[in-house]
């Protein structure tokens, strides 16, 4: 049954290994968590997950899995010689607590009320509601280290309480990352590094300490440098909706390859193309938008843009005003995508569709026109061009175009409709 | 076997943080405590120490530190320089071998916790470092050409704030507990536990303001327990009336002594913003 759990979480998308359930077993053999589910949940979970994103998908395979078997648990309870509680009891319980006891009528009558309860917790499983009075299963709880554990009446809240964590789904807006994983993307992306020195100064500067010290007349003289670390900044934008579902789980590997690469890397999406706002956070795209002139004025010139989209739309939609399918834009995207290129030097657009098919959409070929042709198909090779294209060297702070400023662009791409 | 953590009367630990606590500790596995700023990462190693009455270490990782750091430091610098001045020490080179936390921590001769804080601020390699350290619970002293092994196997407890991803290998080695928000119920008895003599009814007008602020979108820095202790403590140091709290309603004004939960600009902005939009409906 375990080693179904087990194979259930890797075909859930928990990814859990040998290892980690051998510590599982290790640790229901120590006796950390026996005869209640609402241990044994815990006990699993901070065993077998890593990573907050993942208790959701914990918690629906182990409510399909233990799904009734609760009951196992208190049959294996309701079997339990009483000498066997008696001992565990005695070991766990302080002499203060055992005088505890003794002053509540003795062993004797504490395991009668014990087995009454259970039997009563059996017959209210038999009425048939699968979740309620799973918590009674818990009379070790009662007995252990808790000593208000005795007063076993509490026993059953508590439980119940802990059963409807996994039938609630608390951690599901956390799982909104695939999991790591693409290796090859990491790869390419870390070509982007580019180490410079920042910070604190605690390195030691070889040459420069023996020069120092010989004009120092051999006396020490140390001379020390900082680290070099990656200072390449980042700014992605992603395309959402409409015909970017198709592409969602690649544009997720990609994001979540850059986001452990880079340490300076905001992230905006847009819907199908850019407008005079983007947004951070999906539910609340309506509410919360971050203008494109703040991101202008906030992020220099020194960061590189990278454009995650198909760019697959009515030609409209990039070169009138107007033309967004969601709000009136009072100017064409394609001004924004100019003041966007006159920032930002170092900017390409990844295109999640294939690359045999671009030609054949106008708004693709208008959007390759607005990036300098620095548009680049979502593959490993893809990828190594893009970087390449945003390794250039910066060649001075360009001018910042003027709002309202034309681009000539604008009515080549009208010419390819 | 070991004595069990139950939080403590300064530290309200909920059922699955003690469990995971217990099965690190019952186990000798690292126990990796990820969760929102000012929920009580930090404190809990504190506690567990307190409550099991162990030493504790602390290493505090900064974005400068090495796992080598940790371990030990070979001060090659003051051999130097004491060579130079013809000081009899340098014949040693125990002498300048500086222990660090984890190294003082293997020495204990009592079950020690060693709290690893804020492991996230470190390299990215940093975690991998430790791998051996944190398995075996021993490394090897190059220059004096000594095996330190763990006396006692430490309880350690490592923080994250998740700014970077940590490595699989690393994981695989540690439990792991992810500190929810505490609910309103908890919360109530965590204030409890630190302001023991509070009024039942400011309790309840300053947990309902400090949800309701929670809960407003778009807020950059989400004020947590420990914003919320320190503005209760405003509150009652200033001897604010329950009333105050209760006439005002929370969509119209900014809360009373708001510095303590908002701590930015933008943040105290967005609420002045939306206090007014709300004003202009009614």
């Amino acid at each position: 049954m375990l080693v179904n759990f087990f194979f259930e979480l890797r075909k859930g998308g928990v990814p859990v290994t040998i290892t980690e359930f051998l510590t599982l077993l290790e640790g229901l053999r120590a006796g950390v968590a026996w005869a209640s589910v609402q241990d044994f949940y815990y006990l699993a979970r901070t065993t077998l997950v890593k990573d907050e994103r993942h208790y959701d998908r914990f918690d629906r395979v182990f409510a399909e899995i233990f799904n009734g078997a609760e009951k196992l648990f208190d049959e294996i309870v309701a079997n339990v010689p009483a000498e066997w509680l008696q001992a565990l009891a005695a070991r766990t319980l302080s002499e203060e607590e055992k005088r505890k006891v003794e002053s509540l009528g003795g062993w004797e009558k504490l395991l009668e009320t014990l087995r009454q309860r259970l039997e009563e917790q059996r017959g209210r499983h038999q009425g048939g509601n699968k979740w309620i009075g799973t918590g009674g299963t818990s009379p070790f709880g009662a007995y252990g280290y808790n000593p208000e554990g005795i007063r076993i009446g509490q026993a059953g809240s508590r439980n119940r309480r802990a059963v409807k964590v996994w039938d609630q789904r608390e951690y599901r807006n956390f799982d909104d990352t695939v999991e790591l994983g693409t290796r090859n993307m990491k790869l390419a992306l870390r070509k982007l590094r580019k180490f410079a020195r920042e910070g604190a100064q605690d390195q030691l500067d070889l040459d420069a300490t023996i020069n120092a010290t010989a004009r120092n007349a051999g006396l020490l003289d140390l001379k020390l440098v900082a680290e070099r670390r990656n200072a390449v900044k980042v700014l992605l934008f992603l395309d959402v909706g409409g015909s970017m579902d198709d592409h969602i789980r690649v544009c997720e590997e990609l994001f979540s390859a850059a986001r452990s690469e880079f340490k300076h890397l905001e992230y905006f999406y847009f819907h199908n193309f850019l407008y005079e706002s983007v947004w951070k956070d999906n539910r609340r795209r309506f509410s919360q938008v971050t203008p494109v002139t703040q991101i202008l004025r906030t992020y220099g010139h020194d960061y590189r843009v990278i454009f995650i989209g198909d760019a697959t739309m009515s030609p409209y939609e990039i070169t009138q005003p107007g033309g967004s399918v969601e709000h009136w834009n009072k100017e064409a995207g394609s001004v924004w995508m100019g003041r966007m290129t006159a920032t930002y030097p170092r900017l390409v657009w990844l295109n999640p569709e294939k690359q045999d098919r671009w030609e054949y959409t106008a708004s693709v070929r208008i959007t390759r026109e607005l990036v300098d042709e620095r548009m680049f198909p979502v593959t490993i090779q893809g990828l190594d061009a893009a970087i390449g294209a945003l390794r250039r060297p910066l060649s001075g702070p360009r001018p910042e175009s003027q709002p309202g400023g034309e681009t000539s662009v604008t009515s080549g791409g009208m010419g390819d409709i | 076997m070991t004595e069990r953590f139950a939080g403590t009367d300064r530290y309200i630990a909920t059922d699955d943080l003690m469990m995971a606590v217990n099965a690190a500790v019952t186990l000798g596995r690292p126990l990796l405590i990820k969760g929102e700023p000012g929920t009580g990462k930090t404190q809990l190693a504190e506690e567990i120490a307190r409550s099991l009455g162990r030493p504790m270490f602390e290493w505090h990782v900064k974005s400068t530190s090495k796992a080598q750091q940790g371990l030990y430091e070979y001060d090659a610098v003051s051999r130097l320089r004491d060579s130079q001045l013809g000081d009899a020490r340098v014949h040693d080179i125990a002498n300048y071998i500086l222990k660090g936390s984890l190294w003082q921590a293997f020495e204990s001769e009592q079950q020690p916790v060693l709290l690893i804080d804020e492991i996230d601020k470190a390299d990215i390699e940093f975690p991998n470092d430790l791998l051996r350290e944190l398995d075996r619970m021993e490394f090897y002293v190059y220059e004096t050409r000594q095996l330190v092994k763990a006396r006692n196997r430490p309880i350690i407890v490592i923080t994250s704030n998740n700014e970077k991803e940590l490595p699989d290998a690393f994981l695989r080695r540690c439990f792991f507990h992810y500190i929810r928000f505490p609910d309103q119920e908890t919360m109530a008895s965590i204030v409890a536990v630190h302001f023991p003599g509070l009024k039942k009814e400011l309790l309840s007008e300053a947990l309902g303001a400090f949800f309701q602020l929670r809960d407003t979108p778009g807020l950059k820095k989400k004020p947590s327990t420990s914003e919320l202790l320190d503005w209760i403590k405003l509150l009652v140091a200033e001897d604010i009336d329950p009333a105050v709290l209760r006439s005002q309603d929370p969509k119209k004004t900014l809360p009373i002594l708001h510095g303590a939960l908002l701590k930015n600009e933008q943040d105290v902005h967005l609420f002045e913003q939306l206090v007014f939009l709300n004003r202009r409906v009614r």
